[in-house]
């Protein structure tokens, strides 16, 4: 990190509807494939968020790729149809205002071309090329700004945001920006800690996968960001798979054939990562999704092999758990194809 | 978490707040901005003491919303391991120092309809940032100071100027003191009590929240004891293969740091768990001197928080 990046050209594709998204195959190649081995089970799979290599989605703090504004779009859309997705509680205004300059910051200090920040004390000058806006405001006054600064500020970056307060020795879901999730709901959630929003996760509780990773959380310290790797499956490339709106999507998860799998089942990759915000000591906890389509895949060897090999292996709890058991053996059957049985190199990234 | 991205700094400025206390001001070497914090929050100042580093946590007592500078005010320790010793006599205005980016082990609770601030002594530092912090943004507070000495109370000038009435002063040498019970029992709901100063007087506010009903979400505390000096001992590290002395004035963290190991830690006060490190074998006594293990926990002989506690016996054989 450090450098800095110029970006692609942007795509016009839309996440619901005609379902039009498409990754170009550079976006394919830079995306952070979640196995690092032939098979899966859930660890404390975090690591220090740095040293991004060059070329991947890892290459810089916050992350904008060739769909920035297409999410966007479909973000204000999700919006419009339910304000709830977007919720802070009263005490979390100062988290809001430490999240809005850290992405601030980070999207101006990566891409220079597209994004800028000037600071004259508490009066800040943002422009964001990408979505025509041009903002002066008072840091500090919500009264200068056309939303409160984490909805402002979230409205205008890739993947849902969680903002976690630290009580007692536990982190409590106090705000959120919530529409690119997998079934999981901000306003069901909010204001629960750790362990009841974990609670539904089957086999991570009796692993002590959970107590370990708060632990770990809890130590993330200013300039010292942390990240991990999620995955699920989704049916066409929907970001909006919310249990608000499960009447539209869950019935497509009956729609996958040997005939369609290819294009319109999709490999849902969350990079995860965990920011201590300095003034309101919260954790920012961006949730930023890759989508990625079985066709995708097979442009990388060794993802395509993989990919057949961990969902084979896949403990039942967890298919049922990510909600696979509808398409896995139909996805299994043509990633076969893929897979001559000889060894993947170690390591996630493709050969 | 050790791997701190250190900052570069200048001490920008030594005054002397009274003949116990200096406050050492601190400015980025490259001219910027220091990061941005919440009040309670402290830092690790690294101390080049001839050839032994040193690494002390101080709480940060300047404005969160002015980082142009940090400020800490460090108490001369004369029964200390030396590091408010080396404070007080090595560091001058003009010295390159390092410092850890700030950590908060002691925030406020931000849905507090009242903070109830109780400060012993030196204890008052992470309540000028905290009121600091609340002028600005707002929210009910009062602040109760007990010190030895008008001429020993550091900040009551200040803290006049920024909180008139809600200042409650005890002098020791009025024999005045603090009545907990009272305080604690007329609080409105809703309030959070925070408090630091000296065990003691930490332990018997808790025991009077506790007996007045308090909820413990509602308790908040932070000592300020460091590591302590001690007789001398020996540490095997079997992960690393290395066998450690420890000094009289060292502790048995900057003794490990010291060969090289890169250790996890964070308040090195023995408060926030973070240095934890499973005994392996031992014959001898552990000298737990931290906040942080359960009584049984001790019992079993098999965690040590080495940011504070020491050893005395044959062989101490620590998973490091």
């Amino acid at each position: 990190m450090g450098s800095t990046a110029s970006l692609p050209t942007f795509k016009d594709g839309t996440y619901r509807d005609d379902f039009s998204f498409k990754n170009s195959p550079e976006t394919v190649l830079r995306a952070p494939f979640p196995f690092d081995k032939d098979e899966y089970m859930y660890a404390v799979n975090m690591e220090l968020h740095k040293d991004g290599r060059k070329g991947t989605a890892y290459e810089q703090p916050i992350d904008v790729d060739e769909h920035y504004v297409a999410e966007m779009r479909d973000r204000a859309l999700v919006l419009d149809e339910d304000p709830l997705r977007c919720q802070s509680q009263p005490h979390m205004e100062m988290a809001g205002w430490d999240t809005l300059e850290l992405l601030m910051e980070c999207k101006a200090a990566s891409y220079p071309e597209a994004f800028s920040l000037e600071r004259d004390g508490d009066q800040w000058h943002w422009i964001n090329r990408p979505m025509g806006i041009d903002q002066r405001f008072t840091f500090g006054d919500a009264t200068t700004l056309p939303y409160g600064p984490f909805e402002y500020i979230t409205r205008q970056a890739q993947g849902d945001f969680v903002v976690l307060d630290e009580r007692h020795g536990n982190l409590w879901m106090d705000a959120g920006m919530v529409t690119t999730q997998a079934d999981w709901s901000l306003d069901f959630d909010i204001g629960m800690n750790f362990f009841e929003w974990h609670a539904p996760v089957p086999l991570a509780h009796e692993k002590g996968i959970f107590t370990r990773a708060l632990k770990y959380l809890l130590a993330v310290q200013q300039a010292n960001p942390a990240r991990r790797l999620n995955w699920t499956m989704t049916v066409n490339p929907r970001l909006d798979t919310s249990p608000e709106n499960y009447h539209q999507w869950g019935p497509e998860n009956t729609h996958i054939t040997p005939e369609n799998v290819a294009d319109k089942l999709f490999l849902r990759i969350e990079l995860q990562s965990f920011w201590r915000l300095p003034r309101s000591n919260a954790i920012l906890f961006p949730i930023r999704c890759y989508l990625l389509s079985m066709r995708d895949l097979s442009t990388v060897p060794k993802w395509a092999t993989r990919m057949h090999r961990v969902l084979k292996s896949l403990p039942p709890e967890l298919s049922t758990y990510k909600g696979l058991d509808n398409f896995r053996g139909t996805a299994i059957d043509w990633l076969s194809q893929f897979d001559d049985g000889s060894p993947t190199s170690s390591g996630p990234f493709p050969d | 978490m050790s791997t701190h991205a250190a900052i570069d700094v200048i001490v920008s400025d030594v005054v002397e707040v009274n003949s116990l206390i200096k406050r050492f001001h601190f400015k980025r070497s490259d001219g910027g901005y220091l990061p941005a914090f919440s009040g309670g929050a402290h830092i690790v100042i690294e101390m080049q003491d001839g050839d032994h580093i040193r690494r002390t946590p101080y709480s940060l007592m300047s404005s969160p919303l002015d980082t142009s500078d940090y400020q800490c005010s460090i108490r001369r320790d004369d029964e200390g391991r030396g590091g408010s010793l080396y404070m007080h006599r090595e560091v001058k205005p003009g010295m390159a120092m390092k410092i850890s980016p700030p950590a908060n082990l002691f925030p406020l609770d931000l849905r507090a309809r009242k903070h109830l601030m109780i400060a012993g002594g030196i204890g008052i530092t992470p309540f000028l940032a905290q009121t600091s912090q609340l002028e600005r943004t707002g929210g009910h507070y009062e602040l109760h100071y007990g010190v030895r000495s008008a001429e020993l109370g550091a900040y009551l000038d200040v803290l006049g100027d920024r909180l008139q009435h809600r200042l409650h002063t005890y002098f020791d040498d009025q024999k005045q003191s603090m009545d907990f019970d009272a305080l604690l029992s007329t609080q409105p709901a809703g309030t959070h009590l925070y408090v630091c100063g000296p065990t003691p007087m930490i332990d018997k506010v808790l025991n009077t929240a506790r007996a007045a009903g308090w909820p413990e979400s509602h308790i908040h505390f932070e000592h300020f004891s460091k590591a302590a000096p001690g007789e001398p001992f020996t540490a095997e590290l079997s992960v690393s293969g290395v066998t450690v002395e420890v000094g009289r004035d060292q502790s048995l963290l900057e003794a490990i740091e010291a060969a090289g190991i890169d250790a996890p830690y964070l308040c090195r006060g023995g408060a926030c768990g973070q240095c934890e490190t499973r005994v392996l074998d031992y014959e001898g006594e552990l000298l737990h001197e931290d906040h942080w293990l359960e009584d049984d926990e001790r019992a079993s002989g098999e965690k040590i928080m080495p940011c504070v506690s020491r050893f005395c016996g044959k062989r101490l054989v620590l998973e490091r």
